[in-house]
Order: structure tokens, then C-alpha cells, then sequence
């Protein structure tokens, strides 16, 4: 815990140095909170998605999580960055049709993290699971772990990244539910945003420790559920409706 | 039976043809892994849904083939078969060498080789590649070790303890290199407890089919013949072998037939997996084990020509069966919605992923292969491993 706890300190101090004014750093970024203070475990990171609310062909959250990150593709589909992507799903039984957003779902128990040699795959205590991007050899075991194929290995040279989410070629990397702007005293993450602006409300984010904010509330209304429950990961992302 | 040790005699043009061919192909084994690693990984056929290829092919068969070699010096060691003690230390030299081979690979096919020290100094304990790092070095030592005593008259009084040592640790070093597979909890083609017994039974094939060939090499090499008691032991160890892995193979796919959720992955791998269907049953099965079977067992009289060949089909269905673990488990998608059917998705979800590993992944393989050949024939011809007739 130490360790993370240090890594991170040590990125925000050279981030806040590098800029200055920390509320400049992105335009996305809320200075609410300050950036010193500890990652604790009284937050409990999570989102909820609604899917009866998310529509067909819509990729605003998509789009919104390539722009915060800087995943800029190569017109390689098969190689470039993923961290979220649009699925739609047919029920066997009822022929129902469902189409959601897919992400790291933030495991409790993250097989990721227990396979990662060097540990460079790490949950924060509040929850958030993420790539040490100093640490990470691109053994790609843990992409091999993830039961949900939420990892990306970044297969070629990044120019012009954004200064908020360090990249590399050769490690991994997957959605970090905007750790830089939760950090940063955030509400919000940049693919909810996205979804709201559109008015379709289908991506709730939100702290699960905290029993009146609005990620508890909907989930208390809405019969949530986590993917591939018998797996016992118990991960922070759930679904309601499919 | 009473021997000396000696060193490689051969014709100098021999030896520097030889010298030159492996080492042009190690050279250009590094140069295709510099390649892949400025480039960056897009230029290999690997990508973000098959993650592991063609260098993890040969890195996990050089690793298990490694660990088979040993099976003739633990013959000697640890169950005082007098018959292999003279062969006992080409046999763990064989097997540093493969060893080293197979993690160069691994290391070389890193996104970020260059953090090999990270790897070595940071350690999350509980990952099973940190804890096969240290089963790893761990050989190594003791492989060294047991290679000086039995090379140094002085300390050959411990030959037999490290032999056992070593032949302990390598059936825990085949283990964890199972287990690299068996602890991915939602790949439904590993998550059998019959996947350790497996890879150790086919390390022992084809540890005992690259002794034979590689000693068959180095007799004519060194213009010696194999005594004939071995050609007839190793016969009958082969057939053992092959018997007990088709054993354990059927073993392995039955089991998964009885838990329902991986029926799936059953029927893809063995009816309707297109290359990965025809890799199993042609190269992993026919090629690798019932045509070898049927030439060894109507090989009555030992001759040294169907044993040569039942060892290259050994070692060529094992490449197969280690292609169709690897690939064919990560080609079929992820059962990410039970009950559900994925009918669209930009990550390629609800396709059997294909692959094609370019020229460059077959460069690092061959050169590391090349490698672990040279590392041979430079250690034989400098120090006494060959034995001979007093
Ligand atoms: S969803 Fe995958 S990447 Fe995310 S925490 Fe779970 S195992 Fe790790
Ligand atoms: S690719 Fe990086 S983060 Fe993933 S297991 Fe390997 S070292 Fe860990």
C-alpha cells in the first residue's frame, strides 16, 4: 500500500509542479479536493449502468474516455486501446436485446493484480484498479487473467499523449475510472459526463460507501447485478436490466 | 560400465559450419526481437486479444523440454539407474541449455525487455510468475551445481544429493509452468487440476525424445555408436511416455466434458475450431502421438532410424500441443455474459479470434531455439561431457 500510496504522491507532486496551478493541468480537472490528501478506504469507487437507459449506436462514453485519456488509434482495430467499449447482447432465453458500455470493472478481488509479477497491477484502497505505468514489464499475464478482456497492451510509439494519463508503449493499461480527476476532487467521470450531456443518463459514478450518494440511490432503485457473478470477484461496476 | 568424459573431436569445418549457421540464427532471433521492440508489438501477429504467440509457443516448450531432458541424469540420480550415468551430465547440460532459451525468449518478447531488473528486484508473491522466476533460477543453480559435480572428480561424492535435489525441483518447475495457465480462473480451456500431470508427462516425452536426437547428433558428431542397451531403454521409455500421455490427454478432455461450462471450449477445440481443431488432431494427436506409438511399437528390433523419426514427430506434435493450449485457449472468446449471446462489439467479443504470428515472432523462436543449441556444442567441445569407452 505503501508503495502505491508513494507512487502516487510522487506522480500528482510532479504533475502539480510541472503546471503550477494544479486547476490548469486539464479543463476537466475540478480542484476540490486537495491533491495531497491520502487515498483513503472511506470512498469505495464504483458506477452503476443503467442499460435500459443506453442507446443503440451511441458511443458518447466511448468517445469521452478516448478524449480524457488521449487513446488516439492507429486505424488498427485489432491493436489499438480499448479501456471502454460498446457491446450489445441478445438473452438466449428471451431474445431480449441489451446494449451497454464495457470497462474494467474494478475488481475486489482483481485476478489481474494476483497474477502481475511485479505488481504493477494494483487496487488503491479506495477501490480503483490501475497500471503503474514505471513498473509494468508488458508480460500481458494479467490480460490473460481478466475475465472480462478489459486490458489493452499498447502495441505502438504514443506521440503527443495528454499530460493527465501517462502512457507507454509496451505496458498495459485500462480504464482507471479517471483517477487523475477523482484525484483531482471530481464528481464525475469523463464517460458519465458524456452520458448526461446527451440526457441519457445510463452511467452512474459514484462512492458505494456512501449510502445517500447518487451511485447508491441508483442502485438501490434499479436490482443491480455484476457480471459473472460466480467468479466471486465482487467488482465496483454493476448492471441493472440486461 | 567403466568411462572417461571427454570433449567434442570433430572436424574443425564441422564445427565452425555449424558455429556460424546457429549463430547467424541467433543474431537474427535479436534482431527480429529489436525490431518487434522498436516498432512496438502491432508489427507481430499478437494483439490485444490474442496476447501471448508464436515466442510463447517456443518459450513454454523450450521450458518444458528442459525440465524432460533431465530425465535421464534423475535416472541415474535418483533412481541409481546405472545404465544412464554416463549421460547424465549432457542431460542437465541439455537442460540449462534449453532453460536459458526459453526465458530469453519470454524476456525478449516483453513490451518493456528493457525492465528485466524490474522484474528481477520487484516481486508481488502472489503471482505465479514471480514464484516461476525464482523455480528459474533456482534450476539454473542447481543444474550448475550438479553439472560440476559430476565434472569434478573432486566433489563427485555430492552428485547423487544434487541429482535428487534437481530432480525434485524440476517436477515443481513443470508444475508452476502449468499453473502459469491453470490460475487463469476465466479460461475456460485451462481451469483443470489435469493440466499440471499433463505438462509433466509431456515433458518427459519430449525431454526423452530431444536427448535421443541430440545424442544421436553428437555420436555421429564425435563418430561414436549408442550402445544399444540405451537405444532399447529409451524405446521403451518413449513408448511409456507416449502411452501416458495420450492417457492423460483423454483424461484432460474428459474432465472437461463433464463441467458444463466448458463444453463450449471442448467442442471447439476438438470439432469445430477450423486451425485449432485440425492443430489438435493432426499435429497434437496424429502427428505427435499415435503415428509415433504405431512406428515404436512395430519397432521390435531397436533400430536407430524410427526412433530418430518417432523423436522428430514427438517433438514437432509438442510444439502443436503446446500451440493449441496457448493460442486455441485465448482464440476462443471469453464467456463474459452467460445466457447471452454477443451479437456486437468493436473489441471483437463475439469472435474466434484469429491468428497469424509474422516472420519476426518466428525469428525470436528460431534464434532462441539456436541458442540453446550453441550454448551446447560450445560447452561440449570446451569441456569434457561426452563419454567414451576407458
Ligand atoms: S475487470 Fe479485469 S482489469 Fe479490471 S480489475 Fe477486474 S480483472 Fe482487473
Ligand atoms: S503486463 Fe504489466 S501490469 Fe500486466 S501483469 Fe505484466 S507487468 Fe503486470
Amino acid at each position: 500500500m505503501i508503495n502505491r500510496r508513494k507512487f502516487l504522491v510522487k506522480s500528482a507532486t510532479a504533475l502539480a509542479i510541472t503546471f503550477v496551478v494544479p486547476s490548469i493541468i486539464s479543463n476537466k480537472a475540478h480542484a476540490k479536493k486537495p491533491l495531497a490528501e491520502k487515498v483513503s478506504d472511506k470512498q469505495s469507487w464504483g458506477i452503476h449502468i443503467d442499460t435500459s437507459k443506453c442507446i443503440d449506436g451511441c458511443t458518447a462514453c466511448v468517445d469521452a474516455c478516448n478524449e480524457e485519456n488521449g487513446l488516439t488509434g492507429f486505424g488498427r482495430p485489432e491493436t489499438d486501446s480499448q479501456w471502454i467499449r460498446k457491446v450489445t447482447v441478445k438473452s438466449n432465453t428471451t431474445d431480449k436485446i441489451t446494449t451497454m458500455p464495457l470497462m474494467c470493472q474494478h475488481c475486489e478481488n482483481p485476478p489481474c493484480c494476483d497474477v502481475c509479477p511485479t505488481g504493477a497491477s494494483f487496487k488503491r484502497i479506495d477501490g480503483i484498479v490501475m497500471v503503474n505505468q514505471h513498473t509494468c514489464i508488458g508480460c500481458r499475464y494479467c490480460m490473460m487473467a481478466c475475465p472480462f478482456k478489459a486490458r489493452s497492451f499498447v502495441h505502438e510509439t504514443l506521440t503527443q499523449q495528454n499530460t493527465n494519463a501517462p502512457r507507454g508503449k509496451g505496458c498495459v493499461e485500462s480504464c482507471n475510472l479517471c483517477v487523475n480527476r477523482i484525484d483531482h476532487g471530481s464528481e464525475t467521470t469523463a464517460c458519465e459526463d458524456a452520458c448526461n450531456n446527451l440526457g441519457h443518463s445510463a452511467i452512474t459514478f459514484g462512492d458505494l460507501n456512501d449510502k445517500n450518494s447518487k451511485i447508491s440511490l441508483a442502485m438501490n432503485s434499479n436490482n443491480p447485478r455484476r457480471l459473472r457473478n460466480d467468479l466471486n470477484l465482487d467488482q465496483k461496476v454493476f448492471y441493472s436490466n440486461i | 560400465m567403466n568411462y572417461t568424459l571427454e570433449k567434442l573431436k570433430t572436424c574443425r569445418y564441422l564445427y565452425w559450419g555449424t558455429f556460424l549457421f546457429l549463430g547467424f540464427l541467433v543474431l537474427l532471433g535479436l534482431a527480429s526481437s529489436a525490431y518487434m521492440e522498436h516498432e512496438g508489438h502491432y508489427v507481430t501477429g499478437m494483439n490485444n486479444q490474442i496476447v501471448w504467440g508464436l515466442p510463447h509457443i517456443f518459450a513454454v516448450t523450450l521450458i518444458v523440454i528442459a525440465s524432460g531432458v533431465l530425465n535421464i541424469a534423475s535416472m541415474s540420480s535418483a533412481f541409481d539407474k546405472k545404465l544412464y550415468k554416463p549421460l547424465a551430465p549432457l542431460s542437465a547440460l541439455f537442460a540449462i541449455a534449453f532453460l536459458v532459451s526459453g526465458l530469453i525468449i519470454l524476456v525478449l518478447d516483453l513490451g518493456r525487455p528493457d525492465r528485466l531488473i524490474v522484474a528481477m528486484t520487484t516481486y508481488n508473491f502472489k503471482s505465479i510468475f514471480a514464484w516461476n522466476i525464482f523455480l528459474y533460477s533456482g534450476f539454473f543453480v542447481i543444474l550448475s551445481i550438479y553439472i560440476w559435480t559430476m565434472l569434478d572428480f573432486n566433489v563427485s561424492k555430492f552428485s547423487s544429493v544434487v541429482g535428487k535435489l534437481a530432480f525434485g525441483w524440476r517436477i515443481i518447475l513443470t508444475t508452476g509452468t502449468g499453473s502459469i495457465f491453470g490460475f487463469l480462473v476465466a479460461r475456460e480451456a485451462y481451469s483443470t487440476a489435469v493440466l499440471a500431470p499433463l505438462f509433466i508427462i509431456m515433458s518427459l516425452l519430449y525431454g526423452t525424445a530431444v536427448f535421443y536426437l541430440l545424442l544421436r547428433i553428437i555420436s555421429k558428431m564425435q563418430n561414436i555408436t549408442i550402445p544399444s542397451e540405451i537405444t532399447v531403454n529409451i524405446r521403451k521409455l518413449i513408448i511409456i511416455f507416449l502411452l501416458a500421455n495420450i492417457y492423460f490427454l483423454i483424461l484432460y478432455h474428459i474432465t472437461n466434458l463433464y463441467i458444463s461450462k466448458q463444453i463450449a471450449i471442448e467442442k471447439f477445440i476438438l470439432l469445430d475450431g477450423g486451425g485449432y481443431t485440425t492443430m489438435f488432431w493432426l499435429g497434437q494427436v496424429g502427428f505427435g502421438l499415435l503415428i509415433p506409438l504405431f512406428f515404436e511399437l512395430t519397432n521390435k528390433d531397436n533400430r536407430d532410424f524410427p526412433l530418430t523419426l518417432t523423436s522428430i514427430m514427438v517433438i514437432v506434435g509438442g510444439f502443436f500441443a503446446v500451440a493449441v493450449i496457448i493460442i486455441g485457449g485465448q482464440a476462443f472468446p471469453l464467456n463474459i455474459f452467460p445466457d447471452h449471446t454477443i451479437i456486437e462489439s468493436s473489441f471483437f467479443d463475439n469472435n474466434i479470434h484469429g491468428y497469424t504470428p509474422s516472420i519476426y515472432e518466428f525469428g525470436l523462436g528460431i534464434g532462441g531455439t539456436s541458442l540453446a543449441l550453441i550454448i551446447i556444442l560450445i560447452l561440449i567441445t570446451n569441456l569434457k561431457f561426452i563419454p567414451a569407452k576407458k
